[in-house]
């Protein structure tokens, strides 16, 4: 029993506070899943590096920590100006701004919606139509999924809502924009993000993970996608916190027949991230895509889960994560194919590149097959490289400095990943950023090994 | 412009150059043949300042400059331009983005201002028509999936664009039809001028029939053993690489 004490860290002590807080907003039904998700989390607390899962990645300092939940917004003095460029100049887009997990209607930008669509904050629709929100929530991620998952689900409060009727198509992408302000001491945040696209629909979110300024955080989100036959879901997840701050957080999706779902899941901040994304095909004909860039740099750790589920025949699956790794960090991938016993002629590839630039840096990548049916095809393939002493000395034997070469070469290593970004708005800001961030890159750089 | 004395280098631990003595002046084109593996190649890319490449012995001075001590980027900077026998390919840069920033970064070094998108697109429109490169190799990343004979042209479009003083150009001519090589050399031959050098590394003289060298040198087991004009080539052609052994052999005896 100490040790479940030892690895529930300080969450149990803010949540009665959180509960009776939330009563009076609150169904019945969603106080009930958030008892019921803390008595999980109590039961079986955090796991350990003796867990399979978290083999490589030492949670250790989040549990450590006491993170406060931020119960109600103050809005923290936020100006517009000050959200402004996080919005990549995208003004026809649906922003919808977050300061410290809570939705700011000020700082946020809605446009006009066709009949049926709901755009907004899950919070809100709790109040004013649970009934909305009701047959999908914590279905794709039930409580139990992991700790974090009961965690989120325990606080869960406030996030993003995108309903889109049976037939419709949102032109202009969501963005869930969440800002942290770095200036409320070392606080929690546990966003809730629910996507339904029905029959036919089809959409594109944007959720991303910014600071204005740094501090310590802690940012626990949780996104589920549902996804009725035929539909379309592109969703992009942009990780660019602060370098004290701690990210753990999942994407779920369930796919209907014949529907089609592109994830981009970028992690450049944060002293430690986990990602898990599972996407799970469970209709006819679905694809999903998941691809993914993640780098880090100093003494932080960056952690990338994917699980990709077939359960029907005739689906694919594709998926490319880049890993760039730089001073003594350390990067983990592990990506899961289950191809089902019924799902015949799934077709699934998996890759997975990694750029160590420094000796000190790591990775530890892994595929992971399990397949149930005979009749797949099933490929992968990890790598683990350095930049290559040819393409350096060409591109120095043409003038170009070896600093400059090497980040030439690094963000070059990256753009097969930018270029999957299909708004313009996204791509161009992560450009700039990656430039930034890789400029500094290797500089005080160890050689390694040959 | 360029001197080298005594030049010695090892790879890998196996000394390649064996003391290599020569001498270009500004407007000499000058020819380095010899069999493979005679050590050509190691001498251009001594020259041009790969690592890996361990200088045990002599000096190489270049426009009065220790080119030994300079970075490649520098020596590329001063005005050293080596064509790759074999050319790296780079994927996801695209050519155009890799030469600009290389002009650039040689401007800099001139004291030049840096050209812009324009002025730089104008400069290489006009530099197309010398190696007759098609423009949308361009577009395209560094030589990824480029034939042998586009990835030539590239290296002499590049040298086109950047001016060198020393260009050393080795194996320019392998791989290439018949054509292509009329079209290579003539666009090299463009590029002559009396204030730069240029060092043709082959180990055929066929190239040499349309870049006429000054001088000619026969690089063997790392050392260069015979010099001449360019009918040097010519009887190297008629007689082989073997009469030059033996009558090297006879000297030494
Ligand atoms: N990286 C290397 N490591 C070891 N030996 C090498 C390396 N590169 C070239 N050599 C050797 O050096 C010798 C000269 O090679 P090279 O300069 O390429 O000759 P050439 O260009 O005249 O054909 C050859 O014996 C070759 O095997
Ligand atoms: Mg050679």
């Amino acid at each position: 029993m100490a040790e479940i004490a030892e690895r529930t860290g300080s969450f149990l002590e803010g949540f009665d506070a959180f509960l009776r807080s939330a009563a009076s907003r609150s169904p019945e039904r969603l106080q009930a899943m958030r008892r019921s998700a803390i008595d999980r989390l109590a039961s079986t607390g955090f796991p350990s590096k003796r867990d399979e899962e978290w083999k490589y990645t030492n949670i250790s300092p989040v549990l450590e920590r006491v993170f406060a939940p931020v119960i109600t917004s103050q809005g923290n003095g936020v100006a517009r100006r000050d959200v402004d460029r996080f919005t990549f100049g995208a003004v026809a887009w649906h922003t919808l701004v977050f300061i410290d997990g809570h939705f700011s209607r000020e700082l946020s930008t809605l446009h006009p919606l066709h009949d049926g669509v709901i755009i907004g904050s899950l919070a809100e629709t709790i109040d004013r139509q649970f009934e909305a929100i009701e047959p999908y929530l914590a279905r794709v991620t039930p409580h139990d999924t992991d700790a974090f998952t009961a965690l989120n689900t325990a606080f869960l409060r406030d996030g993003g809502f995108v309903f889109v009727p049976d037939a419709v198509a949102i032109e202009s992408p969501v963005h869930l924009l969440y800002v942290a302000t770095g200036g409320t001491g070392a606080h929690m945040v546990h966003p809730r993000n629910l996507i339904v696209a029905r029959e036919n629909s089809a959409v594109t979110v944007v959720e991303s993970f910014v600071r204005i300024s740094d501090g310590v955080c802690f940012t626990n989100p949780v996104t589920e996608i549902v996804m009725g036959p035929h539909a379309s879901v592109e969703h992009y997840k942009l990780q660019d916190e602060s370098p004290d701050a701690y990210h753990v957080g999942s994407i779920h999706s369930r796919q209907g027949r014949d529907s089609v779902y592109t994830s981009i899941c970028v992690s450049l901040g944060a002293a430690l991230s986990r990602h898990n994304i599972v996407s799970t095909l469970d209709g006819k004909g679905a694809e999903c895509t998941l691809n993914g860039l993640f780098t880090a740099t100093g003494t932080r750790h960056v952690d990338v889960h994917t699980t990709i589920d077939h359960l029907q025949p005739n689906c694919s699956s594709r998926e490319v994560y880049k890993g760039i790794l730089d001073g003594r960090s350390h990067g983990v991938f592990n990506g899961k194919i289950i191809v089902r016993p019924d799902a015949q002629k799934s077709d699934a590839r998996q890759t997975n590149k990694n750029l160590l630039l420094d000796g000190r840096a790591r990775i530890n990548t892994k595929p992971q097959l399990e397949i149930f049916a005979n009749d797949v095809k099933c490929t992968h393939g990890a790598t683990v490289g350095r930049l290559e002493a040819e393409s350096l000395f060409y591109m120095r034997s043409r003038g170009i400095g070896e600093q400059t070469a090497r980040a030439i070469l690094t963000k070059a290593f990256a753009s097969e990943i930018v270029d999957f970004i299909k708004p313009d708005p996204i791509r161009a800001h992560l450009d700039s950023v990656l430039h930034e961030q890789i400029e500094h890159m290797g500089e005080a750089m160890i050689p390694g090994g040959a | 412009m360029l001197k080298i004395r005594g030049l010695r280098a090892s790879v890998g631990g196996k000394e390649i150059l064996k003391g290599v003595d020569m001498a270009v002046n500004a407007g000499e084109v000058h020819a380095i043949m010899g069999p493979n593996g005679s050590g050509k190649s190691t001498l251009a890319h001594v020259l041009a300042g790969r690592e890996g490449y361990v200088v045990t012995g002599g000096e190489v001075v270049y426009e009065g400059k220790n080119l030994l001590e300079l970075a490649p980027e520098l020596r590329a900077r001063e005005g050293v331009f080596l064509a790759f026998q074999y050319p790296v390919e780079i994927p996801g840069v695209s050519n155009t983005y890799f030469l600009k920033a290389s002009l650039n970064e040689i401007r800099k070094h001139r004291g030049l201002e840096e050209l812009d998108a324009v002025d730089f697109l104008s400069l290489v429109r006009q530099k197309l028509k010398i190696v007759d490169i098609d423009q949308d190799l361009l577009n395209r990343p560094v030589n990824a999936g480029f034939s042998g004979g586009e990835k030539k042209r590239n290296e002499i479009f590049q040298m086109a664009v950047l001016e060198p003083r020393l260009a050393i150009l080795d194996e320019t001519d392998s791989g290439l039809d018949i054509d292509a090589l009329r079209t290579i050399a003539g666009g090299v031959n463009k590029l002559r001028s009396s204030d730069k050098a240029i060092m043709v590394v082959t180990h055929y003289q066929r190239l040499l029939h349309y870049i006429v060298p000054d001088f000619v040198h026969v690089l063997l087991d790392g050392r260069i053993v015979k010099s001449g004009g360019k009918e040097l080539a010519l009887e190297l052609e008629e007689k082989g690489y073997d009469w030059v052994q033996e009558e090297v052999g006879a000297q030494s005896r």
